[in-house]
């Protein structure tokens, strides 16, 4: 897993410039499932297992973009301004490297700060790519760029840029390659553009039309100083009873919960103030869909380096395992 | 060689019509009047649906199996007012549809109801301020529409700055050129039809508070591929501190601006690719909109069912939403331009490699 992950992180797919990654994650999954199709938003859409007498036409979703920079202007003297794609947290942002997809590497810092007790916005921010000319800087506008930090391992723990969410990635991509029997069919859904607002799986899920959905997305922590949430890192997967975009079905949790009961998986119950997943597109796709979400505990969410538990990772791919080996009656 | 299209006289009074019309958003009826009777003559086919979109078609020609099918977008609406109440005679509180700076709204001639009545939205005069009240902001629910004491207004009856359209050289102003520039557009592009595709217009309501009409709108179209014709603010003015203006958005007189990544959208990079290819090979001029926030009908239309292709393209125009929007000829003129070649040579084969 460490090393599928550490695989998944390196690949750049900042949110409607997924190509790369997709291309890899394609080419690990492509010998294990029935069918893979590219949709019109850039969704990677697989199909695993066929749905028996007893089973359901399950979605279950991770998105493959990550958080990044958009060129927006260079100015006179080479400095690049850029705009967020996707939430940053201008703090994490400074002194950061950035690669754009073109390969050019830059580093962001700021504009002189008259007060230092002010934070600065992301508009006060630049990126440095070595340039000293609109002529010789090597990016224009609309350049996409990403975060580049090396991998880390520390202890049990993992530490990148884009864990958010090829955590999930890699989750989904060892659920497919070991799942074996299963009375359902499975609609792997790697989604595009999550970080701009559920955008990519809004489209699949309607193309989907699933009977259940399950997004496995990264969650924010309590467990760092000054943080106030229940959820903290090795305490296992985070079963989601609610975020700011959705209330999971209760049956769906209860069907989580009890799962992870019989199989001793240990695991924490998510209420989440800020921010959604794909599973609240899912949710309220056509007539409607049962839908919850299995969330990895992270830290430092959006930032360069990013914080999850390996033991929380391998025990949300079980119990995801567990759950969908079976028959599921939702009640 | 095809000819590019031009914009004379007959297109500029169509404009000009179109920009003195008022269709506040959720009363578009005036312009959608406008849009039929322009194209009852070019169109295949016109209905008008349960939200008050135009939805037109114009078939491929020549025996084509299996067209490209391409949604147009363009809204109708206006920013504007509502009639709140009558606090006295001819004394109306109002509400603002759709984002319009609260600064805009003192002094200026608005229309309203059926008839255009015309009112005033009135503020203390000079004379009379205090000295505190010459550094404060005016806040809308201070502000009332005046219509005298003949105005005959009802809660819930629709106003807009009253602002004549006028052209001056290749200057053109007006109250409304988000979106006439585009109703305009479209209009033009439906009566040029190129026969390879199959062109699927909406003029779409309810574009200033939300994207709602074209929402609906790319349900009922279920297109291939969607391009919103909007107009976008132009802020290239210089800087009254000297220093570099790095957030003008787009510029005048720059052509076409097109979009890459806005607070609604992430534009398909093979349109992005096509459309600037398309602009270099017929020597048509364009600009990139700088991303950032913002947003058109494509923020809706490309999450319709299973996903749209989508891209923008808007005429720049300075002084958005305010009683005089600022548009350039030339400006419209390349992007009738760059949309008109882009139907021409676009097939299936752009949607044949993925995405990004």
């Amino acid at each position: 897993m460490k090393e599928l992950i550490q695989k998944l992180v390196a690949v750049p797919g900042p949110s409607g410039y997924e190509g790369k990654i997709r291309d890899f994650i394609k080419s690990e999954i492509e010998s294990h499932v029935s069918s893979v199709k590219v949709d019109a938003l850039g969704n990677l859409i697989a199909i695993k297992g066929e749905k028996k007498a007893n089973g359901l036409t399950i979605m279950l979703s991770a998105h493959m973009d990550e958080v990044g920079v958009i060129v927006t202007h260079v100015d006179k003297h080479g400095f690049v301004r850029f705009s967020q794609i996707g939430g940053l947290n201008p703090i994490n942002c400074m002194a950061a490297h950035v690669v754009f997809l073109n390969g050019t590497r830059g580093i962001v810092n700021c504009d002189r700060r008259e007060d230092l007790t002010k934070v600065p916005a992301i508009t006060d921010l630049f990126i440095d790519v070595g340039a000293s000319s609109p002529e010789d800087c090597p990016v224009k506008i609309g350049e996409m760029g990403y975060f580049d930090q090396p991998f880390l391992a520390l202890g049990n723990r993992v530490v990148s840029k884009a864990l958010d969410d090829r955590l999930g990635c890699a989750i989904l991509i060892e659920l497919i390659k070991n799942i074996g029997e299963t009375p359902h069919e499975l609609i792997c859904v790697f989604s595009s553009q999550e970080e701009v607002g559920i955008r990519g799986v809004t489209a699949a899920a309607y193309s989907s039309d699933p009977d259940l959905g399950i997004a496995i997305d990264v969650t924010a922590v309590g467990d760092t100083p000054g943080a106030k949430m229940e959820v903290g890192l090795g305490k296992g997967p985070a079963i989601k009873v609610r975020d700011e975009g959705m209330l999971s079905d209760p049956r769906v949790v209860a069907m989580m919960r009890a799962c992870a009961e019989k199989n001793k998986i240990a695991y924490q119950l998510e209420i989440l103030r800020g921010g959604t997943t794909d599973a609240r597109a899912i949710q309220v796709t056509r007539a409607g869909v049962p839908a919850g979400c299995v969330s990895i505990p992270t830290r430092y969410i959006h930032s360069p380096s990013e914080m999850a538990d390996l033991g929380d990772i391998n025990d949300s791919l079980k119990l995801l395992q567990e759950l969908l080996r079976n028959p599921i009656e939702l009640k | 060689m095809v000819n590019k299209l031009k914009i004379e006289q007959k297109q500029l009074s169509l404009l000009e019509k179109l920009c003195n019309a008022v269709a506040v958003s959720g009363n578009e009826g005036e312009v959608r009047r406008i849009v039929i009777e322009e194209l009852k003559d070019f169109a295949d086919e016109i209905t008008v649906d349960a939200m008050g979109n135009v939805l037109v078609r114009h078939h491929a020609k020549n025996g084509t199996v299996d067209p490209l099918k391409v949604m147009l977008d363009a809204h109708m609406d206006e920013v504007g007012f509502m009639i709140a109440a009558e606090e006295e005679e001819g004394i109306y509180t109002f509400e603002v549809v759709g984002g319009i700076d609260p600064r805009q709204l003192p002094g200026k001639l608005v229309l309203v109801g059926k008839d255009h009545t015309p009112g005033v939205i009135g503020t203390k005069p000079i004379h009379l301020l205090e000295e505190k009240e010459e550094d404060s902001p005016i806040a809308q629910n201070t502000l009332r529409i005046d219509l005298g004491p003949a105005g005959k207004a009802k809660p819930g009856d629709y106003g807009s700055f009253a602002t004549r359209f006028l052209r001056s050289g290749n200057n053109l102003f007006s109250k409304a050129i988000d979106d006439r520039i585009g109703v305009a557009t479209l209009i033009e592009l439906v009566k040029n039809a190129p026969e390879n595709i199959e062109l699927l217009a909406s003029f779409s309501v309810q574009e200033e508070i939300g994207l709602r009409g074209a929402r609906v709108a790319a349900y009922t179209f279920a297109p291939d591929l969607a391009i919103a014709v909007d107009s976008t603010p132009a802020f290239d003015l210089p800087r009254e501190d000297g220093n570099e203006n790095a957030v003008y958005n787009c510029r005048l007189g720059g052509g076409p601006a097109i979009y890459l990544a806005d607070a609604g959208t992430l534009s398909d990079p093979r349109l992005i690719q096509f459309l600037c290819k398309t602009a270099e090979q017929n020597s048509i001029i364009y600009q990139f909109r700088q991303p950032g926030g913002g947003g058109t009908n494509a923020g809706w239309i490309h999450r319709s069912r299973a996903g749209v292709p989508s891209v923008s393209i808007s005429v720049p125009g300075r002084y958005a939403h305010t009683a005089v929007l600022l548009s350039r000829l030339e400006d419209w003129e390349n992007a009738l331009n760059l949309v008109y070649f882009t139907l021409r040579g676009i097939t299936r084969e752009i949607l044949e490699t993925p995405r990004g």
